[in-house]
Order: structure tokens, then sequence, then C-alpha cells
């Protein structure tokens, strides 16, 4: 095939561009995301029972500032990576600010308490469910935020599928916070930000598969 | 390179209007400069001119479906070269050269060159077009290949105006689709 009859034949009839810009695809699959994500909470675990008490409310806010803090940052960077060249307008380091401000506050409020609570503090009493949860709820936010990226253009396959599943794991931390009764900063630093980092370390690996073009 | 830009960018914001002279200007040019980088780039590791020609017809089709991810606020050249240089990492992925031999260039580097030798690539499109459902392939003839109007290849096919609109449009896709599977085996 010729190239110059390649050019005529896409230039026939074409139609203005009217697609929606990829920013709102993006932001359009966060929050179906986020209500999915809910949604499995809500079937699946349940929200927490004491949540109306002043402690519960604390830490929730406190899960919730961490986790809205990851998906924010990262959701600016996946409307600039889904974009042809948006990798160079990108840095890993404030994607990475929530997590140090958690391990920051968990090593503080760890030093401040005597030693032998220490145990109690990291391991919660479900950190086996949290180290399950998040990543499971994360699944289909993920697969939904793939699909918007997929409409667009991503030339950083690795990098953008990392910031998606930064996202998925974010979205799915938030939606478990509603559910998890484990109230301390080390346990929300460890099991949180793990399972997060787990979601985006997997997003890596399956980036340059899912999203080829 | 500013003019090029201007020019260029200018084509582009006419095209995404929809004006169909501009946008086959558009490709024409940047098919051009595609030529000539990848030609460039092939022959250091010694691959040939027709390899060269399926990546440019590659990178066309991609500005070509990808159009709507170009930000008007943007300059256009880093956008056409982010392209080029993935569809050009991923040729050699696939073909399991090394790609560390490719330099990370200037952005502007892409629009440096023209190289308007006319080269013949590997697909076989009309082979290729026999794969498609008939009202795709129908549309698609009679419109972009026999410059039929969509008035006309609505009365060839026997469907409707709409239908050969959203046949051609469809029937590209999937001939991009087809044509992305053939180089990946």
């Amino acid at each position: 095939m010729r190239t110059d009859d390649l050019v005529a034949a896409l230039s026939a009839n074409i139609e203005p561009v009217n697609g929606r810009p990829v920013g709102r695809t993006v932001y359009i699959a966060l929050a179906a995301a986020t209500v999915v994500a809910l949604g499995i909470m809500l079937v699946g675990l349940g929200v927490r029972a004491d949540l109306m008490t002043a402690r519960a409310l604390i830490f929730l806010l406190l899960k919730l500032a961490f986790t809205v803090g990851i998906v924010g940052v990262a959701s600016v960077y996946l409307t600039r990576l889904a974009r042809p060249g948006g990798e160079r307008r990108t840095s890993s380091i404030s994607a990475a600010m929530p997590f140090a401000a958690i391990v920051l506050l968990a090593a503080i409020s760890l030093g401040l308490a005597p030693s032998s609570h220490w145990n109690k503090m990291v391991m919660g009493d479900e950190w086996l469910e949290c180290l399950l949860s998040i990543p499971i709820i994360a699944i289909v936010p993920f697969a939904v935020i793939i699909a918007a990226v997929r409409r667009a253009a991503p030339t950083n396959l690795v990098r953008t599928g990392a910031v998606a599943g930064l996202i998925a794991g974010g979205v799915s931390a938030m939606a478990y916070a509603l559910h998890c009764t484990d109230d301390s900063l080390p346990f929300v630093a460890v099991w949180y930000g793990g399972t997060i980092v787990l979601c985006t370390l997997a997003g890596a690996a399956l980036g340059p598969r899912l999203l080829r073009w | 390179m500013m003019t090029h830009e201007v020019e260029l960018k200018a084509l582009m914001l006419a095209s995404r209007d929809g004006d169909a002279a501009s946008h086959r200007a558009l490709l024409n040019q940047l098919s051009s400069r595609l030529r000539a980088y990848y030609k460039g780039k092939l022959a250091r590791v010694g691959r040939s001119a027709e390899e060269a020609e399926d990546l440019v017809q590659e990178a066309v089709l991609a500005i070509h479906f990808k159009r709507h991810t170009y930000d008007p606020a943007e300059p256009l050249t880093p956008w056409v070269h982010a392209i080029a240089r993935y569809k050009l990492i991923d040729f050699l992925r696939r073909n399991r050269a090394s790609f560390a031999d490719v330099p990370i260039e200037e952005a502007d580097e892409i629009m440096a060159y023209d190289d308007n030798v006319d080269a013949e690539s590997t697909y076989d499109v009309k082979r290729l077009m026999e794969r498609l459902p008939k009202n795709m392939r129908c549309s698609i003839e009679a419109v972009k290949l026999d410059g039929l109007s969509i008035v006309e290849a609505a009365e060839r096919c026997g469907i409707s105006e709409s239908g050969v609109k959203v046949n051609i449009h469809r029937g590209l896709k999937a001939l991009a689709a087809l044509i992305a599977k053939e180089t990946r085996t």
C-alpha cells in the first residue's frame, strides 16, 4: 500500500473531532471507579458499626485524607500520561508525598507510645483482611481506569499502568476505610500504604500488556 | 523550525474542525517527515526502507485515530514526536532489535528533514479489506478509494447514508487493527 493512498483514504469525509477531551474521560472513569469500590465495600463488608463515635470519625478522616491525597495527585498525573509525550510533565516525587507524610506520622506515633504497644499498633486486629480487601476491591476500579486510558494514547506504558494501579489502590483503600476498625497510624501506614504500593507495582507490570496501541 | 510548527499546528487545528483538505495536507507533510525520521533510525539498525514505510503508515494511522488526544493549548511538534518515537520503540521491541541504540533526541529532530521518495509498505490493503464485513468494505471502497459521495455510496451499497458513515468509521478502525495485528506476527 502506498502512503499517499492511505493519507487520501483517511482524509476523505473526515468528521470534526468531537470526542471527549482526555481529561474529562479520566475523571468520569475516576468517579465510576469510586462508586464501584464503595458498592463492593458496602455489599461485601459493610460500614463499621461505631462510625458515629468521635474516635472512629477522626481516624476515618485521617484515612480519607491519606487516600484522597493519593488519588488526587495520581489523577492529575494520569490525565497528562494519557496523552502522547505526557510523561515529560510528571515526576514521581509529589505522588510519593502522601506516603512520606503517613510514614512520618506513624513514626511519631510509635515514638510517643511505649514499645510494648508497638506490635498491636502495627498489626491491629484485621491486618489480613486489610491486606486482602484493598487489592481485591481495586480490581474492577483498575479495569475501569484502564478502559478509559485505552481511549487515549499513553506513550510510557509502565508509568501509566503504575499510576492507574495507584489510583485503583487509593480508591479501594478509600472505600475500605469506611469498614476498617483498626485505628492507629502505623497500621494505616503499613497496611494501607503497603497494599496501595502493591497495586501500583501490579499496574506497572500489567501496563505494557493492557495499554499497547 | 518555528514555521513548521506554526504551519502544521494551523493545519491540525483546521483538521480538528473537520476540514478534509487541511487534514490531508497535514498527514502528507507529516508522512514525509516521518519517512526521513524512520529511514534514518532503521538504517542504523540495519532495517529496510519498506519497514520504514510500514512505520510511517502506522504513525500516520495513529496520528489520525488519536488526534483527539492532541491538546490545542500545546505545541504540535512534541505530540507528533512522542507518537513517532512510541511507534519506533514498539516496532523495535516487536522485532527484538536493540532499542538501547535509539538515542533520546531533541523533540524537533522529527521536523528537521523531509523525504518525499514514494515507497510502498508491505501491507496489502486489498487483501486485508477482504476480511472486513461486506458493508464496511463496500462503504470504504466507494467513498475512500473510488471517491464517491456519501449519497452515491449509500445507493451502491444499499444502506442508509448514516450507515455508510458508521461503516467507514468502524471499517477504518478495523483495518488499522488488522494492520497492527499483521505487524505483530
